[in-house]
Parts: structure tokens; C-alpha cells; sequence
């Protein structure tokens, strides 16, 4: 089996066989990281470009080391040393670095659409890291791996998202591929933060956090920025972390085996209380373990053969 | 020289005009209408030439009320002299073109200089529609003196709505002493906020901020209540949603004097185009929903909607070939707008005659133009359509200097073969 696109720019792109080669495809690549030389030589020979014109820690850093541990070449571009405060545009940077013969990029954009531009213009592959609120496909496939390798599956379960779905790009992915895979989706937060036009994505909206937890099998939390504070989408920190924050007393109406996921960096005592998140539900470092695995396989699924 | 056209299907929607006639034409006007016309019949002129329009519709040459001309300032999208050869390739006759070029057209100098550039250079009729608030910056009045003295029609500050609503008002008092119509734009800027698309089920899956169709429906209700208030008409332009048409009839209803115009995307196009993130579907108002799309064509049907115009607004690589984000709104329409109002027309959602009317006699009583007939006395400019002809939509075939359209590739029926400004022929297309 091959992926049929010479991208990875969204979950909607991909068939649920192809999201299941990928997941069974990360599997194998994690026992790499657990050897003593995490060192394969499959990419040996190829350039990967990581062009992040947002600031991120986790997902350039997750990238890096898995196009390192396949021995590929890893370059590393951020937007205060990119072209862009030059006035160039997204286009022309990446005919410039086609121009050097890449193998692959990897890009986070601020604004949704923006690796399609690359990928339309340019025949090296691209991976999207994120666009705007518009989808961060590898986020999610990286929580499919670890809620599958927790539940053994994916199907039929439910898995609750709570925060600001309207400028979550990983809550957009995070649904479109949990409903690929059969699994019931729930979504909460204070309204303010929630598109109106939301049930027509075929998932159900529960304004009570307390509601939406019960029954549910994973609980993912999202980021809440808090400068959203300052445009009127909630009141004050403190009363979010009450009435939308996920604390002990709140989970009491979970299942006993519930998951909580949490795609960081989190704001402790904001959307999760310290306990919860560091607690014995959480998965969120596996979560960041398994990040480097899905995107190993990712690298060689698309530059590897 | 005179010109002779010879069995064609002659509309003139003002009277209900619909039958296979001859038009003669001399010194840039229509000098006889009837059947079987000789070629020197009337005229009294020896040298009659001959325009055989049997199987075509000759229409009023048509007229769009709201066009952007870039001249002065944006040269680089288009000029007076592009934009009124597209328009003549669109089978329009005459352009009333918005203010907010660089300087906008806020004082009677602009004006001016946006006549002269047009006798010299525009093949179709320009009028210049001047802006109400100095700068369109909402904050003073314009010369509206001055403007109207200079040749303005109509004023708008299009582009921006005017966000004080008592300079609003004293605009439209002022206006009333010159019997200038007011066009506005109806966006309640702080609700559109950085919005890119419309607000719905698109802009939930793709992540791009949404402007809710209540921005605009909110100003349409302001502006029609100072209409009211001031007893002073207003134009609503670009009319998107079905709040909006509900809001515009209401009102019409009880008798307010309000006019109100929609184009051709918004009754075309759903946000649905914007999933491929083609910036040329950014367009403001933006593209609504399927609701949305069925109550502007039941709004035309019905009369709530007076006008089709194209709101061409054309734009470079400079700023369309961007991140959504960041791409400037507004595409060009001077040269599909016909074709796409004639899709109407085969849906059966109006007459050809209605669907005529909203681009010729329609716009010209709203803007005072002695303009959009087609009866004996009447100015010349007329349009000759082939309604069978089958073309795809090329942009690189555009006369407009801009090639920001949704449109390229698509099919359509119904192609402009001639376009004649006061008798002359201002457009023939290529075989």
C-alpha cells in the first residue's frame, strides 16, 4: 500500500485505510526510539526543510528528531530568520527552497490554506504542521496512535473536546479523523468559542462540561489563549478554569477508564487543573512520545520509498 | 453613418417590448423602430451599412451600477480605458464607477479628472459616483456641491460603511438638496471584525474567520430606518443574505423609497466555492450559504431586488496570488455578469425581460440617467446577444487588465457579439 498524495495537508485527504497505515506504519518505527542508537539509515541521503512560520517547541522539535532518526538531513527555518520580514511571498520562498532540491517540507503557517499554496506551486511533498485553525493533521494522528494504543481501537468510542473549538485547528482534525474511524464525537465550551454552524460536521455540542464527560471514553482538552480574554469570548481566567476547566471534581462523572489527552503546551489551572493533568488518567506525555513515531512514519511513507 | 439592423429580437423592458423588428440607427441615436426598415428609409442618409441580426436579441446597451475602475491611483488593476473596453466586451454601455480609488473621488478635482480620462479614453459612458465622507473615512462630509456640479451621480462611501450613524444621517439630508442618491455598503465593521468568508458550515470546517450574515443585515436596517427618518432614498449595494432580502422587502412594503442591487456571485456562487481556498472566491460581502442563494434569486424574482451589477473589482497577482488571510476581496464581473444573469433566465427565476431590466432601465432611473431604452429618440447604445452561443470562460482572453475570477473554465450560454456606444461600435466579438 501507498498513500495516494504526494501531500499530508489534511485528515479530510486521507481514506480510513490510509490513516490505519499509517498508524500500524508508527508502530514499528516506535521501537526505533527505544534502542540505544536511535539511528536507522532509511533517509539517509534525503533533506527534510521544517519551515515554521509560527513559534512551536513541540512539533518542530518532534519533527526534527524523527527526520533525524531516520538519518535525514533536518533544516530548520523560523520566521524571524525566514524572507517573510523581507516582504517575500509564501510562494516565492518555496520556489527558493525547491530550488535546493529539498526532499520534503514541513510547514506551520499561520494562516489556513498556506501549505496548499506550497503544495500546489512546488513538486517536493509538503507536510502540514498546522495552518491557521484549519487542520494539524499529524496532531491528530498522533492521538489516534495513542488512544489505540490504550483502547486496542478506535471505533465506537466516545471522545469528548472541550475549549475553543472555533480556533482549534486540532480539534478540526481530531474530528474529521475520529469520525473516519467510527468513533462519536462530543464537543463542549462556553459558546462564544464554538462555531455556530458546528452539527452540520456530524458531531453534538454539550454546553454542560459536566454532560459531556459522562459516558465518554476520552476527555481531550484544548488550549485556551488568553488573550481571547481581552476580544469578550469569556469573562475572566478564574471563571473559565470553574466552569470549563477540567478539575478532579469534575471528572467524577467520567467513566473509571477514561483517557485525557492534551495536545500542550498546557495552561495549568486554566483548561486542566495541575492533579488531572499530571493524574493517572492522563496520557499527555504519551501523547508527545508517540508524536515522533507518527511523524517517522509519515517521513517514510512519503520520502522513504 | 448609419446602421441598419435588420431582424433581430428587440427588447426594450421599459414598455415590455419583445418582437422580431429592425432598429435604425443615425447621428448616435435610434431614429426608427418597425418591421421591415430599407435601408434608407427614414434616414434621409445615402450610405446605410447593414447588420444582419436574425436569431440575436438586441437589448438597451446595458448598464452597470457599480463598477471600480482603479483610475486614479491603481492603474495597475485597471484603467478607465481597460475597464470600459471589458465592459463593452460585457456588452455594458454604461459604468458608474465607485469612489475609493487613490485619491478617492471626494472632491469635484477627481471628478473631473475621471471625466476628462474617460472622453479621452473609454469606449462606454462613465459616471463617476463620488464619495459621501471626505477620505471614506465616515468622519465629514464631501462637497457634495461640488461633486454633483463636477458630474457625480449618485454618492458612496462603498467599501466602508459610514459606522456613525448621525453622519449617516446628515449625509442623507444633505444629499436631498441635490437629489443625489445615496449607495451604501452594508457591513457592521466591528461583527465582521477580520473576518475573510462567510460565517457557516464552511468557515467552521476550514478555520477562516467568518463574517455572519447580521453584519450586513444590521446596516441594511439602520440605513433603511434613516431612509425612512430622512425621507431621503438610499441604494443597498451587493445585497448577500436572506436576512437582508427579507429585511429590503419588508420595508418596500411599507412604502420607504429604497432600492437595492445584488451580483451576479451572490446568486451564482456558495461558500462552498471556498473550499479549495481559491483567493478568487474572497470576495466582501462574501459568498453565503445555499439559503442565502435561494432568497437573492426570490428577491430578484419578486422585484425586492432592483439591480444586477457586477461589483467588478479587479486585483493583481500582488494581491490574490497570497494566503487567504491576506488576499484582497473582490473579483471582477464586467465580462461574465450577462452570461450569468441569463443562467437565471434558462432557471426560469425571471423573464429575459425582467433579468434585462435589472441591468438597463432599472439602474438608470435610480442613478437619473436618461439611459436603458430602446425606442425611437433614445441614444444608440445598444447590445446584440447570440442567447445559443455555448463559450468557456477564459481570463486571459479578458479585456479587463485583472484576471481575478471564480469563473475561469466554467461554461456558459449567451455571448455579447456586438456592443455599440451613441452609434458606434464599441465591441465585435472574434469568430
Amino acid at each position: 500500500m501507498e498513500l495516494r498524495k504526494k501531500d499530508l495537508l489534511t485528515i479530510r485527504d486521507l481514506s480510513p485505510e490510509e490513516i490505519l497505515f499509517i498508524l500500524d506504519t508508527a508502530e514499528s518505527m516506535k521501537e526505533i526510539s527505544t534502542r540505544d542508537i536511535k539511528k536507522v539509515p532509511t533517509l539517509r541521503g534525503k533533506t527534510v526543510i521544517n519551515l515554521f512560520y509560527e513559534a512551536s517547541t513541540r512539533t518542530r522539535t518532534s519533527f526534527e528528531i524523527a527526520g533525524k532518526r531516520l538519518s535525514a538531513d533536518v533544516i530548520n527555518i523560523s520566521s524571524s530568520t525566514s524572507s517573510t520580514t523581507k516582504g517575500e511571498t509564501l510562494k516565492d520562498t518555496g520556489r527558493n527552497l525547491q530550488a535546493m532540491n529539498p526532499d520534503l517540507i514541513v510547514i506551520r503557517h499561520a494562516a489556513a490554506g498556506a501549505p496548499k499554496i506550497l503544495a500546489d506551486a512546488l513538486p517536493v511533498p509538503v507536510i502540514n504542521a498546522g495552518d491557521g485553525a484549519h487542520e494539524h493533521p499529524t496532531q491528530a494522528l498522533l492521538d489516534a496512535f495513542t488512544i489505540r494504543e490504550k483502547k486496542k481501537t478506535i471505533a465506537g468510542l466516545t471522545v469528548t473536546i472541550i475549549g475553543d473549538i472555533t480556533h482549534s485547528r486540532v480539534a478540526r482534525s481530531n474530528i474529521a479523523l475520529l469520525q473516519k474511524m467510527g468513533a462519536k464525537v462530543r464537543l463542549s465550551g462556553p459558546y462564544t468559542m464554538v462555531p455556530p454552524h458546528i452539527g452540520a460536521l456530524g458531531v453534538t455540542f454539550i454546553p454542560d462540561i459536566g454532560e459531556a464527560i459522562r459516558g465518554a471514553d476520552v476527555i481531550m482538552m484544548l488550549r485556551i489563549q488568553l488573550e481571547r480574554q481581552q476580544h469578550g469570548l469569556f469573562p475572566t481566567v478564574r471563571e473559565y478554569a470553574r466552569f470549563f476547566g477540567l478539575s478532579r471534581d469534575k471528572l467524577q462523572q467520567a467513566k473509571p477508564d477514561v483517557l485525557i489527552m492534551h495536545p500542550g503546551p498546557l495552561n495549568r489551572g486554566v483548561e486542566i487543573s495541575p492533579d488531572v493533568a499530571d493524574g493517572p488518567y492522563s496520557i499527555i506525555l504519551d501523547q508527545v512520545t508517540n508524536g515522533v513515531a507518527v511523524r517517522m512514519a509519515l517521513l517514510y511513507l512519503l520520502i522513504g520509498k | 453613418m448609419a446602421l441598419l439592423i435588420k431582424n433581430g429580437r428587440v427588447l426594450d423592458p421599459a414598455t415590455g417590448l419583445d418582437e422580431i423588428m429592425d432598429v435604425l440607427i443615425d447621428g448616435g441615436r435610434i431614429r426608427a423602430l418597425a418591421r421591415g426598415l430599407k435601408p434608407a428609409a427614414g434616414s434621409g442618409a445615402e450610405d446605410v451599412s447593414v447588420l444582419d441580426a436574425a436569431g440575436l436579441v438586441v437589448l438597451p446597451g446595458l448598464i452597470d451600477m457599480h463598477t471600480h475602475l482603479r483610475e486614479p491611483g491603481h492603474e495597475y488593476k485597471e484603467t478607465i480605458q481597460t475597464g470600459s473596453r471589458a465592459g463593452a466586451a460585457g456588452g455594458f454601455t454604461s459604468l458608474a464607477c465607485m469612489a475609493n480609488t487613490s485619491p478617492p473621488n471626494d472632491s469635484a478635482s477627481v471628478t473631473e479628472f475621471i471625466l476628462e480620462k474617460a472622453r479621452k479614453e473609454a469606449c462606454v459612458n462613465i459616471y463617476p459616483v463620488g464619495a459621501l465622507t471626505r477620505g471614506l473615512k465616515g468622519e465629514e462630509l464631501t462637497e457634495i456641491g461640488d461633486l454633483k456640479e463636477a458630474g457625480v451621480v449618485a454618492l458612496s462611501d462603498d467599501g466602508h460603511t459610514v459606522k456613525n450613524a448621525a453622519i449617516m444621517r446628515r449625509g442623507l439630508e444633505y444629499a436631498r438638496n441635490f437629489s443625489l442618491p445615496v449607495i451604501c455598503h452594508c457591513e457592521e465593521s466591528d461583527l465582521a471584525g477580520s473576518g475573510v468568508m462567510h460565517e457557516g458550515v464552511t468557515s467552521a470546517l476550514l478555520g477562516l474567520r467568518g463574517i455572519p450574515p447580521v453584519a450586513e443585515e444590521i446596516i441594511v436596517a439602520r440605513e433603511i430606518a434613516l431612509s425612512e427618518w430622512t425621507r431621503h432614498p438610499v441604494h443597498i449595494a451587493h445585497v448577500s443574505t436572506a436576512g437582508s432580502v427579507q429585511i429590503i422587502r419588508a420595508a418596500k412594503a411599507r412604502g420607504v423609497k429604497i432600492t437595492a442591487e445584488t451580483a451576479p456571485h451572490y446568486f451564482t456562487l456558495t461558500e462552498e466555492a471556498v473550499r479549495t481556498f481559491d483567493t478568487n472566491t474572497k470576495i466582501n460581502p462574501p459568498l453565503r450559504s445555499e439559503k442565502d442563494v435561494e432568497a437573492i434569486k426570490e428577491g430578484l424574482r419578486d422585484g425586492t431586488i432592483d439591480v444586477i451589477a457586477s461589483d467588478h473589482a479587479p486585483h493583481s497577482s500582488l494581491e490574490k496570488d497570497v494566503e487567504y488571510d491576506t488576499a484582497a476581496f473582490g473579483i471582477i464581473g464586467l465580462e461574465t455578469s450577462l452570461a450569468l444573469t441569463l443562467q437565471l433566465v434558462s432557471q426560469q427565476v425571471m423573464s429575459l425581460s425582467q433579468a434585462v431590466k435589472k441591468m438597463t432601465v432599472n439602474p438608470a432611473a435610480i442613478l437619473g440617467l436618461d439611459k436603458g431604452r430602446l425606442c425611437e429618440g433614445a441614444d444608440a447604445d445598444i447590445t446584440i446577444v447570440d442567447m445559443d452561443q455555448e463559450y468557456a470562460v477564459d481570463v486571459s482572453a479578458f479585456k479587463s487588465k485583472s484576471k481575478n475570477s471564480p469563473f475561469h473554465g466554467w461554461r456558459l450560454k449567451g455571448r455579447v457579439l456586438y456592443t455599440l456606444v451613441s452609434g458606434t461600435m464599441v465591441f465585435q466579438a472574434k469568430n
